[in-house]
């Protein structure tokens, strides 16, 4: 199992060069800079600001000033905050992001596994039909519809939750977090609802199940024991592209909920064009991307033992 | 014992030549079998009225997309409309138009008494003109069915020029994704051996990535365009289309008829072409089906963010994100687009499951 | 009394293309250790049959349309699952034809053979692995106490079809349906499984249904046998009697198309054309229309088992009313 996740680690270090060097280039061939865009600075005022953050060096050289900074997890200055290093934005904003993002996952299993489960189980009746119809609604209301349709039953009319941000959080019993973690964890709850479903079903039609019925088992424990770990095969594969999908979803909950995470920064940063702040998010992401893809393969191959030979 | 025993034999009939020569029957049964699926037709019949809307629609409306009214400023649907109308020796010299939320507002009304202005309003909704000092007011034959959003622009025909984006986008970006896609999984699949292997790896990393942030990114430092656009989102979402097409050109290159393409000496591009991707056809179309959606959720959220469409073009997706910004004081305007766009998207969907449990009905969930 | 009583069971399935009759009238019986064969083409009905009997039928579309299986007084057919619970898997139990997917791949096989003990005798795991291991020992598996917590992926086919025999009496029942237990297995493999089925048969005195479409096992190793056709009881009888004396013109035609029993230079004897749609079956007698002793009546003429001897049955209405005296005649001309 050490070797598996030490090769897998390996396999890592390519897809990450390929991510920063791609980013990197893409930054600074690009047109326009982070002192070019709206206030009309001096060309003086412009090159001390590039000699500054070091952005006058041929390319190369600056490419691997990064690399070099980056090795020591340094990120660099931000162009946006000029008090703050990359790094400091990343601390400050990201703990926001995680919280609405492990909520959203919390809520988008807690939903669909069981909705899924129960529609397999209850095929072709209302059971299956009233969870399956909800999990289609879900799908087609994007998280920037939800999320406002939420903010104004949850916030403006009940007043339970608030929607306009952590900082001027009015006391109110819903935590700031609830509402955008809510959207999220609909959305994605709806494609697990249907992934569980899929995978039950295609477990339930399976020789072994007979054979279970054969042997006596009661239909209670041939679905916990002998049907759900092959069924939620499937969810634990999404559980990859969810998580990227959560990540975007972060730009889209944060914005519409006025919440100061890293998602937002991102945005923020890729409208100033602020490159360091960009690179380091992406950089971020990739890390956090890869090392949960391995956790999911761990997963993985802790369900299924043919995985693990 | 069980050598000598073998198993009971019976000789099949040949297939009456009459069932042979059905070659479209594949397809004949496919159409049946959607059909008989009310969600999918419902679906399809759903996806060409909104389509029609968006594209004929604006031919009816007598506004034009980018038309501002200034006095019209966020008028709910269907608000009555007053015309001030400003004479100088019998000549008009100026008509504005003022909504019935702010017609109280007005100098005429302001200045007189409650009783009066009961009544001059009551002359008003009569259809009768009403004079006051210089102006003349008037109901107006101007109506915006779904109102106006800030700038005073028709949200109607707002939403059939964004729909042409979006849906246009949709399209554009799903066929760049199926050239790609097809093309790979192709490649990937009848090929096989360690270049499928990378191949299919590479598909499994690139999975994990969150494309949102390449797309962002290309939209951030290249100029927008929506030419870009589409080409950006179309070169993300090719993945799954790989996946599946490579995993039934690899099951068909083992079956007689290509390995009697083979023999007979055609080339290997001549067999994935024209052998082999016709036979694939009916799961790339049930693909395609479920990309678009796809397709248009991420132009939407880019849009969204304000890095898709750039003003002074819309989509649904920019729609929704003027709606929602003002979502306290006009709700409207983030219902109709946010409702258009989900009815397009359910319609996707319903159209895609059924086309899937029409033409590969062993692949259908239940 | 016998130990298992069937009598009149018909089931079928409902399609889209109409009702399938898979199993059509069928009554049988089997007494306490003897080994009953039920042969037939695939779509006869044999594996229905047996798996009407256990409560495995898929329902819908499956649908059990009449008749009575009864064990010790109990009408399986009727009974509550949580009464078939109690019985499946204790009393009676089943092994399947592909023993690479009849195991559950994500359990562990010392998960799985436990299970019966578990569930029905409440044992504890400790106690349950005992004698989980000892099951795979009486199986022939070698290096037992390690090889129990192997995963399925983990053993060949052959190995797997042990373990699933192991899993199957581990509870000691009194019967063992086995259905086409070989079929999926090498040939050298197959002699293997069979002499493991019958020393264990003997060892626990296990009455066994065996399942197949294989006349030389059924010769080896049944007492008695029914020949199933189209859904229906062609013929039953003693082993002996049915290659001795055959009373059924499909069983004789069956007997004719071992090729080992043939001429080397003759052409192979086959049975012309193909059983009948079961949803569309033809009046009068379903293998009438391939019968080379079809007399015009035949598809007119409502069929019914019949005993002609003491224990030897034929469906056969020419038989029966006295029109062909004999079919073994056809077997030694070719």
């Amino acid at each position: 199992m050490l070797k598996f996740i030490f090769h897998r680690l390996l396999q890592l270090v390519p897809v990450l060069v390929v991510v920063i060097t791609v980013t990197f280039l893409m930054a600074k061939k690009a047109p326009g800079g982070p002192f070019s865009a709206e206030r009309k600075a001096s060309p003086q005022v412009i090159e001390r600001q590039n000699a500054y953050y070091g952005y006058d060096k041929p390319l190369p050289v600056q490419y691997f000033r990064y690399l070099a900074n980056l090795a020591k997890g340094q990120l660099g200055p931000s162009t946006t905050y000029p008090t703050e290093t990359v790094n400091q934005v990343i601390a400050r904003s990201f703990p926001v992001s995680l919280q609405v993002g492990t909520l959203a996952m919390a809520i988008a299993l807690a939903f669909g596994v069981p909705a899924g489960v129960l529609a397999a189980v209850r095929k072709n009746t209302l059971l299956d039909y009233l969870p399956m119809s909800f999990a289609m609604s879900g799908i087609c209301l994007p998280t920037f519809v939800m999320g406002p349709v939420l903010a104004i039953i949850f916030g403006l009319w009940l007043h339970w939750g608030n929607v306009a941000g952590i900082d001027q959080a009015e006391n109110t019993w819903l935590p700031p977090i609830f509402l955008p973690a809510l959207t999220l964890g609909l959305f994605y709850g709806a494609y697990v609802a249907r992934l569980t479903r899929g995978g039950m079903l295609e477990v339930l039609t399976q020789d072994f199940i007979r054979t279970a019925q054969a042997k006596g088992v009661n239909s209670l424990r041939i679905i916990l024991k002998h049907t759900l770990k092959g069924g939620l095969m499937p969810v634990v594969s999404f559980l990859g592209p969810a998580f990227a999908g959560l990540i975007s979803g972060s730009f889209v909950v944060e914005k519409v909920f006025n919440l100061p995470g890293l998602g937002k920064e991102f945005i923020k940063a890729a409208f100033n064009r602020d490159y360091s702040l960009i690179l380091g998010t992406v950089v971020f992401y990739a890390v956090l991307i890869v090392v949960f893809n391995l956790l999911v393969d761990v997963i993985h191959a802790l369900l299924d033992p043919r995985i693990r030979h | 014992m069980t050598a000598d025993a073998p198993e009971i034999t019976s000789v099949a009939i040949p297939p009456s030549l009459d069932e042979a020569q059905k070659g479209t029957s594949l397809w004949k049964d496919a159409w049946r079998r959607l059909r008989r699926n009310k969600l999918a037709i419902i679906g399809l019949i759903n996806f060409v009225l909104i389509t029609l809307f968006c594209l004929i629609g604006p031919y009816f409306v007598p506004y034009q997309s980018g038309e501002q009214a200034r006095s019209l400023q966020s008028c709910r649907p269907m608000e009555p409309i007053y015309a001030r109308i400003q004479e100088r020796k019998g000549k008009i010299v100026r008509t504005d138009f003022i909504p019935e939320s702010k017609i109280l507002d007005e100098n005429a009304f302001i200045t007189v008494s409650k009783e009066q202005r009961d009544a001059g309003l009551a002359q008003l909704k009569r259809g009768e003109p009403l004079k006051a000092g210089r102006y003349t007011y008037q109901i107006s034959a101007r109506k915006h069915l779904l109102g106006t959003d800030a700038l005073g622009r028709d949200l109607l025909v707002r939403m059939m020029h964004g729909g042409r984006i979006s849906i246009g986008v949709g399209l554009a970006a799903t066929a760049v994704s199926i050239l790609i896609g097809v093309v790979y999984g192709a490649v990937s699949g009848y090929l096989g051996g360690n270049l499928d292997i990378v191949m299919m790896r590479i598909v499994d990393i690139l999975y994990t990535i969150p494309f949102t942030i390449f797309v962002i990114l290309l939209m951030v430092f290249l100029p927008p365009s929506i030419f870009l656009l589409f080409m950006a989102i179309g070169a993300v979402e090719w993945l799954t289309m790989a996946r599946i097409v490579r995993g039934e050109i690899s099951a068909l290159k083992h079956r007689e008829f290509v390995e009697a393409a083979v023999s007979l000496g055609l080339g290997r591009l001549h067999i994935i072409f024209r052998h082999l991707i016709p036979n694939v056809l009916g799961s790339v179309i049930v693909y395609s089906t479920l990309t678009v959606p796809q397709v248009m959720l991420l132009e939407a959220v880019l849009s969204f963010l304000g890095l898709g469409v750039q003003p002074p073009m819309s989509s649904w997706g920019v729609l929704i994100d003027d709606g929602a910004k003002t979502i306290e004081t006009t709700p409207w305007l983030l219902l109709f687009p946010a409702a258009i766009f989900s009815l397009t998207l359910f319609s996707l969907n319903f159209l895609g499951d059924g086309l899937r449990d029409a033409l590969d009905p062993k692949s259908s969930k239940d | 009394m016998p130990l298992l009583e069937v009598e009149n069971l018909r089931t079928s399935f409902h399609t889209r293309g109409g009702v399938v009759k898979a199993v059509n009238d069928v009554s049988f019986s089997l007494e306490a250790g003897e080994t009953l064969g039920i042969v037939g083409e695939s779509g006869s009905g044999k594996s229905v049959t047996c798996y009407s009997i256990m409560g495995l039928i898929p329902m819908p579309p499956g649908k059990i349309e009449g008749g009575t299986a009864r064990f010790n007084g109990i009408d399986l057919l009727k009974c509550s699952v949580r009464e078939l619970n109690r019985i499946r898997g204790k009393r009676i139990s089943m092994i399947f034809q592909d023993p690479m997917t009849s195991l559950n791949p994500y359990l562990r096989i010392s998960e799985q053979i436990m299970e019966p003990l578990l569930i029905h005798e409440k044992l504890t795991r400790a106690q349950a692995l005992k004698r989980a291991i000892i099951a795979l020992e009486e199986v022939g598996i070698q290096d037992a106490d390690r090889r129990v917590h192997f995963y399925p992926h983990e053993f060949s086919g052959g190995m797997r079809q042990r373990v699933m025999i192991a899993m199957a009496l581990i509870g000691h029942p009194e019967i063992l349906i086995a259905d086409e237990p070989t079929t999926a297995l090498d040939v050298t493999v197959q002699a293997q499984i069979l002499d493991l089925i019958r020393k264990r048969q003997r060892d626990l005195g296990t009455a066994v249904i065996f399942i197949t479409h294989d006349l030389g096992v059924v010769a080896a190793f049944c007492d008695r046998v029914n020949v199933m056709y189209a859904g229906r009881i062609a013929e039953s009888a003693k082993t002996t009697d049915i290659f001795a004396e055959p009373l059924h013109p499909y069983n004789a035609a069956l007997q004719r198309s071992i090729p080992a029993l043939q001429s080397k230079d003759a052409e192979l004897f086959t049975i012309a054309g193909l059983p009948p749609d079961l949803a569309r079956l033809p009046k009068g007698c379903s293998f009438a229309p391939r019968c080379n002793r079809a007399a015009p009546e035949c598809s007119v003429r409502e069929t019914k088992l019949q005993e002609m001897k003491p224990g030897h049955a034929t469906s056969c209405t020419r038989i029966q009313l006295g029109e062909i005296a004999s079919l073994k005649s056809s077997v030694c001309k070719s």
